[in-house]
């Protein structure tokens, strides 16, 4: 096949670019420029965006003898990935780019590119398995349960996932991954993980937003709705949230607030004691499906064996799930235990045993 | 099979100038040193140097080396600022065409940033060649300028600049002109005496020679600085060991280019009408930027604009195809810009991400650049569909 690889600079897509040459394949690597004035990222080794990690791409490439080009996709990623985080903190919700950047550039654009000028498949560092199923490609966890990427890869669509290679889908630990790297004399065998957002530099989110979105000052009010304090824009908190409120006077009974919900109407927050986070109910909207959809919701009663995940790195919860207004709305209930702070705007991922079915973004959480 | 249509990004050194590099890097040797060995290597520097002055028409003391072109226009412009401000502090303002080189522009707007100078930019029209009444308005505030600076020809598009036109004007409001001819020397008849110019850029590696070596010749009554210290070398305008096999092998790169230079230009012209009609006939909607040919263009280069396509899709599959071509000049971390030049001479900036270029040099052959034509129909219809599934 011909494969193009998707080499970020780190040593993730740079195994996974190896894997595929040595698979056989025809691979040309590519690095996503994510912004035209690359100086404006971090300039450290941590980031997926910075000059050195283009360069870094460019030595992995050099050293698997393999065509290399740096394609500019800054465009997309500003549209659909920077608008959409500013447009969600400023709706109140708290989106997750690095999904998003999945859904529209590296799926979605980049593989669209790759197919027009022929190539049949892209190759990416994620762990996360694409398996063969009855019904075509199947997505799965990582056995790698501390790396597992899955989550973040719910969005893309079936048709994308049969155009897609995870040739890192059976490696238990990044530890293996990192000897990969040194085994074949790979420069980054010994790079750090990346982290951050990566077109948050500085890791200073509330600074990132407030220098866009403006000084919003308003009250932080208990559950009762007496103000304990102010804040500079309630777009800036995140249901869950305990760090960073400065509330001058400690709670009537001493003990921690976390935000319990932010309201763009009257620009409030409001915090209260941890047990008012807990939900175990889920509304999620824009769902999208992995697999047919049809036979989990058909005649032969609710699906069974069906857990979800809310959080990158979260944990699965038992659920029952159903659909609501023609498919538009996707509940779970949760079946055994709770889930706390649950914030608007993550996503929600459906989990059967290892294969994830579908996705959809949380837009409510409740407690029932 | 590769076929190579990059010759303005550089070409390869020709036999004599990298057999003439070889043998002289074998010498020990200072140039600045008083024993024999230096005697020998100063005595090759400065053959080399006369052999460069007979070439273009200047005298050999007006002759500084250079490590390049960029290093060229960098001393010219900030050396001559310099040079020209010490004798008149009111002179701070720069003269530029909008369509130079990144390694002229990014000095003046750093002199700019960092020392005071206000940079005017001249206006091109869609042909990307001077505006000269435009330019001609600009001499109104003739005595506040430090240095006027036009390309002979530019590195895009190809387009040659009003030569005799802009040096006339600087001559009669007192302004001193400096011209970059990286792209026109070897191409193009170049005499620095006749050119009206007080300083003229040559890169090495645009005609054969290897790279690393470049020069500036100025005139002798014109105030420079030098902008490093530490050695007299140069006429005190670049301190630093000269490079003497470099710089012998660019003197003989340049005596072959300017001796066949005549013949070369015919040979490159008809590679270029060619290539300008088989572009044509293959990808009828491309648009060929800067003159037709037979007015006004260097012989060795074409740019054309493909409606829908992205630069770096025509790249990637012409060089999948073993045909290698550019984008244009202007490059950060490898993302392609959309073209200064481009967008100078009224281009939108959508056109100008599908730019391509394509130069010849003296060794490119009819089948280079057939090579080229069999691969483009393909190449353009691929990356149309690439351009239409990004902007969706």
């Amino acid at each position: 096949m011909r494969v193009l690889a998707a080499m970020s600079g780190g040593v993730d897509s740079a195994v996974a670019a190896a894997l595929a040459v040595e698979a056989g394949h025809e691979v040309v690597g590519v690095h996503m420029a994510l912004t035209r004035n690359p100086q404006l990222f971090r300039a450290g080794s941590r980031g997926c965006c910075s000059l050195e990690d283009a360069s870094d791409a460019r030595r992995v490439a050099d050293r698997l003898g393999i065509p290399f080009y740096v394609w500019d996709l800054s465009e997309t990623f500003q549209d659909t990935v920077v608008e959409d985080f500013l447009a969600e903190y400023a709706a109140g919700r708290t989106p997750n780019p690095c999904l998003r950047c999945n859904e529209h550039v590296k799926f979605r654009t980049l593989l669209d590119k790759a197919q027009a000028l022929g190539f049949d498949a892209i190759a990416t560092g994620h762990y996360a398995q694409a398996l063969p199923g009855p019904d075509g490609p199947e997505l799965h966890r990582s056995p790698n349960h501390a790396k597992d990427q899955s989550y973040v890869l719910a969005v893309m669509g079936r048709d994308e996932l049969s155009r897609v290679l995870f040739p890192l889908g059976g490696f238990a630990s990044k530890d293996e991954v990192r000897a990969a790297a040194a085994q074949r004399d790979l420069a980054v065998s010994a790079k750090p993980d990346s982290y951050d957002i990566c077109f948050i530099p500085d890791g200073d989110t509330r600074g990132f937003l407030r220098d866009r979105l403006g000084a919003r000052p308003g009250p932080i009010l208990d559950p009762e709705g007496r103000q304990v304090g102010e804040h500079e824009g309630a777009y800036a908190y995140t249901v869950g949230q305990r760090k960073g409120l400065a509330l001058g006077r400690p709670a009537v009974d001493g003990r921690p607030r976390y935000v319990l919900s932010t309201n763009m109407r009257d620009n409030s927050v409001v915090v209260g004691a941890e047990e008012l986070l807990t939900v175990n109910h889920l509304q999620g909207r824009r769902a999208s499906w992995l697999t047919d959809p049809a036979p989990i919701f058909g005649a032969d009663g609710p699906p069974s064996g069906i857990a979800v995940q809310v959080r990158a790195h979260g944990r699965e919860m038992s659920a029952e799930l159903t659909l609501e207004d023609q498919g538009e709305t996707l509940v779970s209930r949760l079946t055994s235990g709770t889930l706390r702070g649950v914030a608007a705007g993550q996503s929600m991922v459906i989990y059967q045993g290892t294969r994830v079915l579908g996705q959809a973004t949380i837009a409510r959480a409740w407690r029932q | 099979m590769s076929h190579y249509l990059d010759h303005a990004a550089s070409t390869a050194p020709t036999p004599a100038a990298l057999a003439a590099y070889v043998e002289e890097a074998g010498h020990a040797g200072n140039a600045s040193s008083l024993h024999a060995a230096g005697r020998r290597a100063r005595r090759v520097l400065e053959e080399s140097r006369e052999t460069v002055a007979a070439c273009l028409d200047a005298r050999p003391s007006e002759v500084i080396f250079t490590s390049s072109g960029t290093e060229a226009n960098n001393l010219a412009l900030k050396g001559i600022f310099w040079g020209r401000r010490s004798q008149d502090a009111a002179r701070r303002r720069l003269l530029v065409s909008a369509v130079e080189h990144h390694s002229l522009l990014d000095p003046a707007f750093w002199l700019a940033g960092h020392a005071g100078a206000e940079v005017a930019l001249a206006e091109v029209d869609q042909n990307g060649r001077l505006e000269l009444a435009a330019l001609a308005a600009e001499f109104g505030e003739a005595s506040s300028t430090a240095l006027a600076s036009v390309m002979w020809a530019n590195n895009e598009v190809g387009t040659l600049q009003p030569i005799a036109e802009v040096a006339r004007l600087c001559q009669r409001f007192g302004v001193p002109l400096h011209r970059a001819a990286a792209s026109a020397v070897g191409q193009l008849p170049v005499s620095f005496a006749a050119s009206g110019a007080d300083a003229l850029t040559v890169s090495g590696h645009k005609f054969g020679a290897p790279l690393g070596v470049g020069a500036l010749l100025t005139r002798r009554d014109l105030p420079i600085e030098s902008l490093t210290q530490g050695g007299s070398q140069e006429r005190g305008l670049r301190a630093g060991t000269v490079n003497v096999p470099a710089i012998r092998a660019f003197a003989v790169a340049l005596a072959e280019a300017t001796s066949t230079q005549a013949e070369r230009a015919a040979h490159l012209t008809s590679l270029r009408d060619r290539l300008i009609a088989g572009v044509r006939r293959a990808v009828p909607d491309a648009v060929l930027r800067g003159p037709e040919p037979a007015t006004g263009r260097l012989p060795g280069s074409a740019l054309f604009t493909f409606p829908g396509c992205e630069g770096d899709s025509l790249l990637y599959l012409l060089d999948s195809a073993g045909v290698q071509a550019s984008t244009g000049s202007a490059c950060q971390a490898g993302i392609p810009q959309p073209s200064h030049v481009l967008l100078a001479m009224g281009v939108d900036e959508e056109s100008a991400r599908g730019a391509l270029r394509f130069s010849l040099g003296s060794t490119s052959t009819e089948a280079d650049v057939d090579a080229l034509l069999a691969a483009l129909p393909s190449v353009a219809e691929r990356a149309r569909n690439a351009g239409l599934t990004s902007a969706r």
